[in-house]
């Protein structure tokens, strides 16, 4: 039988103790929050220590908090957030980290604990800029060889910065700023908690 | 004594064994590969960040496009995360719908991935054979949702609408005269669940005649026994999930250990390799194929018996029906809200993941209560594979690297996104 989320929860309050700076159970899922100072550390003791026993690294991702609920978000910046799983134990655990420095954002790579963070974190680096530590090869992974910039960061406007066209008097393709103009077709709306309750006007 | 050379070998992106646009530089020592450095990303197209700027309904049909030949199991996860965020359940009759053509997902994927596995390494049979069972299933796909590949049939709350009560029928043309015709609509005179019933009857006989082909054949066990092996523990260690992790003789299966919709009422065998080479992933999938069968077939018996909703009954989260919409003034306002502005999506997280055909397909979302995901991550099953291939084709032949994409099962659609 696996664990429920609050055993869980539980064991792991008991092994990491104080470096969990938060635990929160939602929607049957826990999650952690760690300093990025432990980062490493917290990740060897996840996967090493007998009743945890995180044997895979499910996923790797990057996130940019700085547009959170148009702008309320008053934390840090960049988060990184893994997705681990026990196949041993058949438990998944979610772990965040926000990275101390807004405008150079750094964490210790996961590479030796998990070799499958390999690519997962080259592409943070990638649609991010968040840079890890200690990662044995860390280049762009999925946008295009010379690509400037961090695509998926908030303040990068979906349609990019530049358009690539065949020239024909210069008979190669080239690179121009882009000429289509930014559009949204459906606003982004966050409404107020008590939008549509009826009887409290 | 003959010179050896250090070469560096560019393979793809348009090379037909490259299944896509993977671009593979090659360090070899001889023929034998020293370093294989995969350059993704030429099928980038950014759907997270897309996804970022569409309501959540609209995402539905990029999920498609994910994964394109396991079409349906890419929406299942995107759903299941939406409703796992909202706290609803479809009804019983939509999980079997889903689970339904999940399997069928799964055989449409593992016949596309045998077809395209045999060819690359000599047999041209297995691909024509493979193609015919494919049609049969896109048929499939087109009766329900109008489209044979990119269906956009499941939906936050359950499914689109329910299965048709007859099958489209072939039609005499300059190419198909009326006798042709009637044998090709022999299997259609019933409803789409007679038609899948035909199907899974008709099934096993095929596998039994890939593996005819295949399965003692010595080129074939020449080509992959004992190729690309990967241990219980580096596999893990990888994070290969899916027939990869099974093929080296791990038991996990999310639909037995972490059960989604009906799979835990539904009775399958979990197969599992030994030896880690591609050969034993092979009759994973093989049998992976016979056991997807054998779940349709269930499903098939189940959806005759229990007639009833596909969708949830909330407006909020699924468009009221046509008829209702035209004669009362509220199902007009909350169909028109749910089109325009979209459902709004508790603030939170959610990851939910779906055993894919290719291994754990998830979906992370994070909502901050607006009509948009916030940010949607998607973990693609094939993403981690083809991170392993450097480890896996390490100290092959080039022959054999062709052998070892063919095996890893890879679609670019779902490892760029």
């Amino acid at each position: 039988m696996p664990l429920t989320a609050e055993a869980l929860a539980a064991r792991l309050q008991d092994t990491l103790g104080d470096k969990i700076t938060q635990s929160r159970i939602a929607l049957g899922e826990l999650t952690i929050e760690v300093a990025a100072a432990d980062w490493l550390e917290v990740a060897r003791r996840l996967r090493d220590e007998p009743g945890l026993a995180f044997d895979m690294l499910i996923d790797l991702a990057g996130v940019d908090y700085s547009a959170y609920k148009d702008g309320a978000w008053a934390g840090r910046r960049f988060a990184v957030v893994l997705h681990l799983l026990s196949v041993a134990k058949n438990h998944r655990l979610r772990v965040r980290t926000f990275c101390p420095d807004d405008d150079f954002p750094v964490l210790p790579s996961l590479v030796e604990v998990w070799p499958a963070a390999n690519w997962f974190e080259r592409e943070a680096f990638d649609l991010f800029g968040i840079v890890f530590e200690g990662h044995p090869d860390l280049r762009r992974l999925l946008t295009d060889y010379g690509f400037i910039g961090h695509p998926f960061r908030k303040d990068f406007p979906l349609s990019g910065h530049v358009e690539m066209r065949y020239d024909p008097e210069l008979k190669r393709v080239i690179y121009q700023p882009v000429t289509i103009e930014p559009r949204e077709v459906t606003p982004r709306i966050v409404r107020e908690d008590t939008y549509g309750d009826v009887g409290r006007g | 004594m003959a010179e050896i050379r250090n070469y560096t070998l560019n393979f793809g992106p348009q090379h037909p064994a490259a299944h896509g646009v993977l671009r593979l530089v090659l360090e070899l020592d001889g023929e034998v590969i020293e370093r294989a450095d995969p350059h993704i990303g030429l099928l980038h197209r950014a759907t997270e960040k897309l996804a970022e700027h569409k309501t959540f309904l609209q995402s539905v049909p990029y999920m498609d496009r994910l994964d394109y030949v396991s079409m349906m199991c890419n929406e299942h996860a995107y759903v299941l995360a939406i409703e796992k965020l909202l706290g609803i359940t479809p009804p019983l009759r939509a999980q079997y719908i889903r689970v339904m053509f999940d399997e069928l997902t799964r055989i449409l994927n593992h016949l596309m991935w045998l077809g395209a596995h045999a060819l690359d390494i000599g047999a041209m049979t297995v691909f024509l054979y493979a193609f015919r069972e494919r049609e049969d299933i896109m048929d499939m796909y087109e009766a329900v949702s109008g489209a044979r590949m990119h269906a956009a049939y499941y939906r936050p709350g359950g499914v689109y609408r329910d299965l048709p009560d007859r099958m489209p029928q072939y039609e005499v043309s300059p190419y198909k005269d009326a006798e042709e015709v009637k044998r090709l609509n022999e299997n259609r005179q019933g409803s789409l669940l007679d038609f899948i019933e035909d199907f899974t009857n008709r099934f096993p006989t095929y596998v039994d005649e890939y593996e005819t082909l295949l399965t003692d054949n010595r080129i074939w066990k020449q080509r992959t026994v004992g190729i690309g092996v990967v241990s219980p523990e580096r596999a893990k260690a990888l994070g290969l999930t899916g027939p990869m992790l099974r093929g080296s003789g791990v038991v996990w299966d999310l639909r037995r250990h972490q059960p989604y919709e009906v799979y835990d009422q539904l009775d399958f065998e979990i197969p599992v390799g030994r030896n880690g080479d591609c050969y034993d992933r092979y009759l994973v999938r093989i049998e992976e194929m016979r056991q997807a069968n054998r779940i349709v077939r269930q499903c098939v018996d189940w959806l005759k018996k229990n007639p009833g909703p596909v969708i949830v009954d909330n407006h909020k989260v699924a468009p009221p029906s046509r008829e209702a919409m035209k004669a009362n003034m509220e199902e007009l306002i909350h169909h028109f809200k749910l089109f325009t502005e979209g459902m709004h999506v508790p603030e939170g997280e959610a990851y939910a993941a779906v055993e894919h055909p290719k291994g754990e397909f998830g979906i992370y979302l994070i909502s901050d209560g607006a009509n948009k995901p916030y940010r949607m991550k998607i973990r693609p099953a094939g993403f981690t594979h083809m991170a392993a291939l450097d480890e896996l084709a390490r100290g092959h032949m080039i022959a054999d690297v062709v052998a070892i994409i063919g095996t890893i099962d890879i679609v670019f659609g779902d490892i760029d996104r």
